[in-house]
This record gives structure tokens, C-alpha cells and sequence, in this order.
């Protein structure tokens, strides 16, 4: 991963917030080009594999702007981040503006508009997290992947070395598994210190982070399954009485998985 | 944390049934497990006015928040010849709800066939799963389940060779609480900025592509087979007359077994956070919590016997919501647990309405005041006034998430707003010291400043 890894300050604070020398650079950074118009594809080069996922997205909808979150994924995807240059070809394939892209991607919270570390660890801050650790975990691994965490813990840092862009986020929507981390867009959780230490080390080798602390080997908090229900057992008996299958329920007429109850 | 190797009492498994059988997920087990048997009843036997009717006999109450009958709302969908659409709201942000997830990563096609049941009770040709971005591996899971279904004909061109079209699309979100209102998630499904609409005209009328729009929540979805398949009759012997069901919660925060218990509505809220969730760790109380997510005004201790429904808790001056229960324990600050709230909401405001931009914005800052020592105990008569001002003057409910929750703390706990007031300004006072982040740490040694007297005087 090459290139400036530090965010332009009119991302990171309020403009009304800039010194006088950011809002020059700012300024400074305008380009006329930024006021065009629907570019043409010859001029922008689309990637082969990119405009087939674009368009393709076009496809899936009934009208196509539906399609421009799926564009700036599918950007993001490619070029590791929303860059100008994919923005404008994304733009092209849907035959949209720029900045009409533009203002998605620095509205919605996980497109980056800068470059950033190759491995994404977004750690959850909010309530439950933070009751049960998240602040300290967000520290813990920032020291571990060597980013600022003050910078973390407000927009996002990445890594001297480009490997890690860490990230304290709101709620990620998994407070069951508190103080918990998205690390490349798989759920890791609860996470300790030694945790923290062994998820960048395994990522550093190129391996899975703490698989067992993984969202998708975790067991429904309420245990083992119990004795259905005395009304769902009921259901259950009446949807299959002994010796009549159900219907021919689907075109493939296999109906043969679905005799008797289960367990 | 330890678990015991039984399922504990309390739980009614209906849309958990099954919920860790090995390959829930794909359509095989899912259909030897008796899936699949409701949307050929729908398809084949019944009417699309009928399926509505059921639904609303059934009394399924929306579980995304705000609790509203299912078929009625189906049933303002106008009839007749037209593009109409289905979506299902699985934008699940809000702080403390964990329960869609959980659903549609074990048990996809028991929500795909809901949806597809669901668009053939509205006439709709078009389903759209709005999911957000950050369950990028759930989103994989139903990719997959999707492709299944088409593969087996229960979605396409031709459902069930009956002529129904019903097409399927999973909708990644890219990050945005505001995208869970279900017109910031209509504008941002069309390609935009997920802004909330003026209403009415409601979606029911007016809603994606500007055509008739169904909006339902993921476990509202996952109902309706249980339902068609089994009866309304049937589906009222569960929970209460007036919250018919069962409901996913979510529990987490200083519980020893956070995660999502499958309960009928009505039964204590206290069986579900001390039998089901474990309770706070030994030797700690329960401080604070949130009955329906981070959006509703917290309750305390004493509300702990309180029966967990849509009633009771609106009674009680709090809400249900979407059935996530946070709990606080008695090494909790309030205050910082109202800054850590106020901070999400202003963090997530889109910044549409001036009374939520500037009202999140500046709430923020005077919590922050609040634990920096910074403020005195007038600047809580603020802070709860500018809550009463974002209550209904926005075009969504956003701001109104925040300003009663913070709003519920600062009258509830207003004596630990002030003590933390006078703490933080002792602190501050000392060289070197530092104010600290841990919940509830609050140093109350060499306390003198000349605040007490101004804060005893209140």
C-alpha cells in the first residue's frame, strides 16, 4: 500500500472548525474538473472486472440509480478506497455526475474518501462496548498495529507501515459479543488484551484473526435446543401426521426431505 | 464467561426453533425442518386479501420499533395495477439490537419466505432486503440463501409455475443509523443520501420509486410463515391478547450471558435479565436500563418486575421498541452514559432538521462539559429543555431518540449529575489529574471547590 495514508483535515473536522492555512489548502485542492460533467468512458478507462460489477448492480433494479451504493462498494473493492479516479469511473458506467457519487461517498460512513490501511478493524464504542471494555480494546490494538489512537478513536487512523486502518465506530450492531472489533468485514468478539496482541499478529502473518472468537461460531445465547413448545410441537405433529408427506411443496417435486418431524 | 449445557427456562423457541442445527442456512435443512411449506399454501390456496386478513387476525405487531399492526399496514396499500414493493428493513443500528442479525444469519430462508409471502400479500413484484453494510458476512449468508430460493422456483419470473413474479434483492447499506427510518432507507434504496422525508404521504401510498411500499422489519418477516402455515388462531396463543407472539430480544451490557432470548411477550422483565441473560456479575446491581434499545427512556431497579411488552413499558413511561434490553450496573456513570448516548445520535444525525442537528450537537457538548467538571447544575436545566424542544419538531424521530433517553437520565438521575459535576470540577481543579474514561470511576477525594455551595444551594 503506497500513497499518503494522512486524511485531508476538511474530512476529518467540520470546515467551519479549519485554520486559515487548511482552509487555503483546502482551496488550494478545488479543481476545475470537480464542476464537470457526466464523464465520457473513453475518458476514464474502466477496469474490464469494475464496469462489469457496476453494471451488472444497474441491472438488479428497476431504475439505476439504486445501483450507486453498489457502485462505490464495488469501487472501494477495486481500488482499496473511493479514489476520485474510480468515483469517475463509476460515474461513467451509471452516467452520473461525479460529485453526485461524491456526496454518497462522504455521507455514508464506510466509504473511504482517503486512502487507508489494508486490513480494517472497526472497533464498536458505543454503549454496550464501552460498558464492557471498547475504549481500552481500541487502545490495545492501536498499540499493537502501531496507530494513533487518539486519531482512531475520532475518525480513523492507519498504520506507519499501511497495514491497518483501525477505527472506533458506532454500534456494529453485535453487544452480545462486547468489546467487539469488524476486522475486514467478519465479527470478532468479546476481545481482550492478548486477543487484540494475537488478531494483528495473525493478520500481520495473513492468516484469520481469532477464529474462535469468530460471530459466526457462536452458539444462540440461550444453549443447546430445548423441548419445543408444547403449541409449536403441536404444529409441528399436524404439519406432518405419520404416514402422509407433506405437498409436493416446490417444482423440483423432492419431497422426500421433508417427511417426518425432526428429532 | 460459562455456560451451562441446558437451555434455560423462559425462552419460546418459535423463530429460534432449530436456530444452531447445522445447516439451518441452506434451503435443504431448512425444508426438512418444515420450511417451505407456508409460501406454497400462500401461493396456491389463498387470495392476497386473504393472507392479509390473516396476518391482521393474527395481530402481529411490527418489531422494528414501533409496533404496528402488520396486516393493517399491508392492508393501506392500495389495491389494483400497479409497481408496488416490498422492503424489508434490515438496517438493524440501533445501540443494544442484535436480533436481526442472529435471524437472518442462521435462518435466512425462514425471512425469505416471509418476504416473498409478504409480496404476495401486497401484489408487489419486487423485494428489497436493505441490510447494513457492516454485516457484510450475514449479507453473504443471505446472497447465498437467495440464490438458493431462485434455483428452487420459490422466488423469479414464475413462483411456483403460478405466474407470480417476485424478484429478490439484498441491499448493502455503507453505513447510516438514519437508513433504519424507513424513508431515509427509501431515498438511500433509490441511490441517494439517506435523508428522512416529510410525512405524510406515507410509504404505504407513496413510498420507493414514489409506488405503494410495504416496510417491515426482519423478525416482523420471519413471522409470517409461522403464521400462514399454522393459523392466526394458533399464533394468538402465544404472548398477550393485545402483543400476540413471541419477541427475539437482544440483552447486553453488565450481564454474565448477554445474547438474544426468544420469549413470548409478557413475561417479567426481570425473568429475562436475571434467568435468561445471568444478571449483572456477583455482588453488583442494576443501576439503569433500557428496556427497547438506546432510543428509550431508561428505567431503574424498581421497574425490574414490570411484565416485558409493548404496554407495560409505554405505561411505565418507556417503550418497547425493537426489544433490546442494555443494562447498567451500579459501577455505571449516568452521566457518562448519557454522553456516550448523546455523542451516537449527534454522530448519526443527518442533519436535515435544525432541532436535531443543533440539538444532538449541543447536548454533546454540555454532557461533555458535565464530566469535565465544566458545568454547574444550571446547565442541566439546559440540557433537559433542549431535550423537550427536538421532542416532535423533526421530520423524523431521530433527535426525539436521543432527547428521551438523555432527557429520562437527567431527571432520574439528577443528584449523580450533579455530584459528577462537582467531582470532575475537584478534579480538574488538582494539578495533573486526569479526567478518567472508565465507567463510574469517579474520584471523589479532595473534593473543595467553590461549586458546593452554589450546588447545595439547588
Amino acid at each position: 500500500m503506497s500513497g499518503d495514508l494522512r486524511q485531508p483535515a476538511h474530512l476529518t473536522h467540520p470546515t467551519d472548525e479549519l485554520s486559515a492555512a487548511e482552509r487555503r489548502e483546502l482551496i488550494a485542492t478545488m479543481r476545475p474538473e470537480d464542476a464537470a460533467g457526466v464523464p465520457e468512458l473513453h475518458e476514464v478507462g474502466v477496469p474490464d472486472e469494475l464496469r462489469e460489477l457496476i453494471e451488472e448492480a444497474m441491472g438488479r433494479y428497476p431504475q439505476i440509480r439504486s445501483a450507486s451504493l453498489p457502485a462505490l462498494w464495488a469501487v472501494q473493492r477495486h481500488y482499496g478506497w473511493c479514489s476520485p479516479q474510480g468515483i469517475r469511473q463509476a460515474a461513467a458506467v451509471m452516467g452520473v455526475t461525479p460529485a453526485y457519487l461524491e456526496a454518497l461517498a462522504t455521507f455514508y460512513d464506510l466509504y473511504h474518501t482517503a486512502p487507508v490501511g489494508l486490513h480494517r478493524v472497526l472497533v464498536c464504542h458505543n454503549i454496550s462496548c464501552w460498558m464492557n471494555g471498547g475504549d481500552e480494546l481500541l487502545r490495545e490494538l492501536c498499540a499493537a498495529a502501531g496507530a494513533n489512537p487518539d486519531e482512531a478513536g475520532d475518525h480513523g487512523a492507519s498504520s506507519a507501515d499501511g497495514e491497518f486502518f483501525i477505527q472506533g465506530f458506532e454500534c456494529l450492531g453485535a453487544c452480545d459479543l462486547a468489546p467487539m472489533a469488524s476486522i475486514d468485514d467478519r465479527y470478532y468478539g468479546p476481545l481482550d488484551a492478548a486477543d487484540a496482541v494475537a488478531a494483528i499478529e495473525a493478520l500481520r502473518a495473513g492468516e484469520q484473526p481469532v477464529p474462535e472468537k469468530a460471530l459466526s461460531r457462536r452458539p444462540a445465547a440461550g444453549g443447546p435446543e430445548p423441548d419445543p413448545d408444547p403449541r409449536v410441537a403441536e404444529a409441528e405433529a399436524s404439519a406432518n401426521p405419520a404416514g402422509h408427506g407433506p405437498r409436493a411443496d416446490g417444482p423440483t417435486g423432492d419431497d422426500s426431505r421433508g417427511r417426518g418431524p425432526h428429532g | 464467561m460459562t455456560r451451562e449445557g441446558e437451555a434455560r427456562m423462559g425462552e419460546t423457541r418459535l423463530l429460534f426453533r432449530h436456530i444452531d442445527e447445522p445447516g439451518l442456512a441452506s434451503i435443504e435443512t431448512y425444508r426438512r425442518l418444515g420450511g417451505y411449506r407456508a409460501l406454497p399454501r400462500a401461493v396456491h390456496d389463498l387470495e392476497s386479501q386473504e393472507l392479509l386478513e390473516a396476518l391482521e387476525a393474527s395481530g402481529l405487531r411490527g418489531r422494528g420499533g414501533a409496533g404496528f399492526s402488520m396486516g393493517k399496514k399491508g392492508s393501506f396499500l392500495p389495491r389494483g395495477e400497479m409497481e408496488k414493493y416490498v422492503c424489508c428493513n434490515a438496517d438493524e443500528s440501533e445501540p443494544g439490537a442484535f436480533k436481526d442479525r442472529e435471524l437472518m444469519q442462521k435462518n435466512p430462508h425462514q425471512l425469505i419466505e416471509g418476504c416473498a409471502i409478504a409480496a404476495l400479500a401486497v401484489g408487489a413484484a419486487y423485494v428489497f432486503i436493505f441490510i447494513r453494510g457492516e454485516y457484510w458476512e450475514v449479507a453473504d449468508v443471505l446472497d447465498r440463501a437467495v440464490a438458493e430460493a431462485y434455483e428452487a422456483g420459490y422466488l423469479g419470473a414464475d413462483v411456483l409455475d403460478t405466474g407470480n413474479r417476485v424478484e429478490l434483492v439484498v441491499h448493502r447499506g455503507a453505513g447510516a443509523y438514519i437508513c433504519g427510518e424507513e424513508t431515509g432507507l427509501l431515498d438511500s434504496l433509490e441511490g441517494k443520501r439517506g435523508n428522512p422525508r416529510l410525512k405524510p404521504p406515507f410509504p404505504a401510498i407513496q413510498g420507493l420509486y414514489g409506488g405503494p411500499t410495504l416496510i417491515n422489519n426482519v423478525e416482523t418477516l420471519s413471522n409470517v410463515p409461522h403464521i400462514v402455515r399454522n393459523g392466526a388462531e394458533w399464533y394468538k396463543r402465544f404472548g398477550t391478547e393485545q402483543s400476540p407472539g413471541t419477541k427475539v430480544v437482544s440483552v447486553s451490557g453488565c450481564v454474565r450471558r448477554p445474547g438474544n432470548y426468544e420469549v413470548e411477550l409478557g413475561v417479567p422483565s426481570r425473568e429475562i435479565i436475571f434467568d435468561l441473560a445471568g444478571g449483572p456479575a456477583k455482588g453488583r446491581r442494576v443501576k439503569a436500563w433500557f428496556p427497547g434499545g438506546s432510543s428509550a427512556p431508561v428505567l431503574t431497579e424498581a421497574e425490574l418486575d414490570l411484565p416485558y411488552s409493548f404496554e407495560a413499558m409505554a405505561e411505565a413511561g418507556s417503550m418497547l421498541g425493537s426489544g433490546s434490553i442494555i443494562i447498567a450496573d451500579d459501577t455505571v456513570s449516568i452521566p457518562k452514559l448519557a454522553l456516550r448516548t448523546a455523542r451516537f445520535y449527534h454522530h448519526e444525525s443527518c442533519g436535515k432538521c435544525t432541532p436535531c442537528r443543533e440539538g444532538t450537537n449541543w447536548t454533546a457538548k454540555m454532557l461533555e462539559r458535565v464530566t469535565r467538571g465544566e458545568a454547574t447544575p444550571m446547565d442541566l436545566d439546559i440540557i433537559a429543555s433542549v431535550q423537550e424542544k427536538i421532542i416532535g419538531h423533526c421530520l423524523c424521530v431521530l433527535g426525539d431518540s436521543m432527547a428521551m433517553p438523555v432527557g429520562s437520565m437527567v431527571s432520574k438521575f439528577r443528584a449523580e449529575f450533579e455530584e459528577e459535576i462537582r467531582a470532575a470540577a475537584s478534579s480538574a481543579s488538582r494539578p495533573g489529574a486526569a479526567g478518567g474514561g472508565r465507567p463510574g470511576e469517579l474520584d471523589h477525594s479532595g473534593f473543595d471547590s467553590p461549586l458546593t455551595a452554589e450546588v447545595e444551594a439547588v
